[in-house]
């Protein structure tokens, strides 16, 4: 049975899958710090 | 506690590739699926870290219900101590433990309901007030990210071994992108919706979408399904260092999953101090034009 590939595909889905929400988790970190920075400019 | 988090995070990554490493080259190969059954070292823990973050949720969504009265919260303490009681006495009734399905064992059930009231305990302990819808919408997110795992993987293993991406009316298959669902409308209500009920709204539905995860999770014991029994006290049969290698697998996702919640948990704070802080800045803008004696808006000539 060549389902070695299919194990590949669902190793990889899953990294791809964390990998993406860590992005986005660290994509809203920066949009954060930069709110804290415009705050900091405001005062 | 600011080391502490890069510390953990080598340690789970170092866990991780260890639970990798396990997966793809200690653990035995099945007899029947050849080595496309490995996928199970990511779908299974995946399932149950999903399964246990929802709980959480369930959990700080009840306390945040509930604590809004003293009285209610009072009652709702109560009600889980009586549960937690009859939970871990009743399954060794020799009625109630007839009618358990085969090779789900009483001592699991106690232990579950023991977990269960624990945990509610834990939670009220270390959470207040808005730290539990904090926790509340963390648990929801990076359960999401979890189940959606879930269900790629699924039909990535099914494709090879069923001969189907998707079995359709099959319970477990169909509970489980309905639980996916009512989780992504909860975050998706949190995130569109700017009502002052919002989190009151998010916590009575997070309560009844926990309801899903129990359907989930035993309708392979009471309906006839194309999934496989359970791995763990469910009458199935697994190779000892199969699931040695499966619970190795799991705890290393559950630590990734806590460092994730962790970081979550920390953003959803932040991003409420700086909404506090605008909101704070803007009320002392208007107060400063007040007292200026301009006026600050616009008002319609007569």
């Amino acid at each position: 049975m060549n389902s070695i590939k299919f194990l590949y595909a669902a190793y990889i889905a899953t990294w791809l899958i964390h990998g993406l929400y860590l992005g986005s988790l660290v994509r809203r970190y920066g949009r954060l710090r930069q709110q804290m920075k415009d705050l900091g400019k405001g005062k | 506690m600011k080391r502490a988090f890069p510390i953990l995070a080598v340690l789970t990554v170092l866990f991780l590739a260890y639970a990798f490493y396990q997966a793809l080259w200690v653990a035995p190969t099945d007899a029947l699926q050849g080595d496309v059954y490995r996928i199970i070292y990511y779908h299974v823990p995946s399932a149950w870290t999903a399964f246990l973050l929802f709980f959480i949720n369930f959990i700080a969504s009840v306390q945040y219900l509930a604590n809004a009265r003293p009285s209610t919260a009072r009652a709702a303490k109560w009600i889980v101590i009586a549960i937690g009681i009859v939970g871990f006495v009743a399954p060794f009734i020799p009625q109630v433990r007839q009618q358990l399905p085969t090779g789900m064992y009483p001592s699991s059930v106690a232990t579950t309901f023991l977990i269960i009231t624990t945990l509610y305990f834990v939670i009220g302990k270390y959470f207040v007030d808005q730290d539990l819808d904090v926790l509340a919408v963390t648990t929801a997110e990076v359960g999401v990210v979890f189940c959606s795992i879930v269900l790629v993987t699924g039909p990535i293993w099914a494709r090879p071994v069923w001969g189907i991406w998707w079995a359709p009316g099959d319970i477990r298959l169909a509970s489980t992108l309905v639980l996916w669902l009512i989780y992504v409308s909860y975050l998706v209500l949190r995130r569109f919706s700017d009502s002052a009920q919002t989190q009151k709204l998010a916590a009575v539905l997070a309560v009844f979408g926990a309801l899903d995860v129990p359907l989930v999770y035993f309708s392979i014991w009471f309906f006839r399904t194309q999934h496989p029994q359970p791995v763990i006290g469910g009458g199935g049969s697994m190779d000892p260092r199969m699931l040695h290698v499966l619970l190795i697998s799991w705890m290393a996702f559950l630590s990734f999953a806590f460092l994730v919640c962790w970081s979550r948990y920390r953003l959803e704070k932040l991003r409420r101090e700086v909404e506090e802080a605008e909101a704070l800045e803007s009320l002392m803008e208007t107060s400063a034009t007040f007292s200026a004696g301009k006026v600050p808006f616009s008002q319609g000539s007569k």
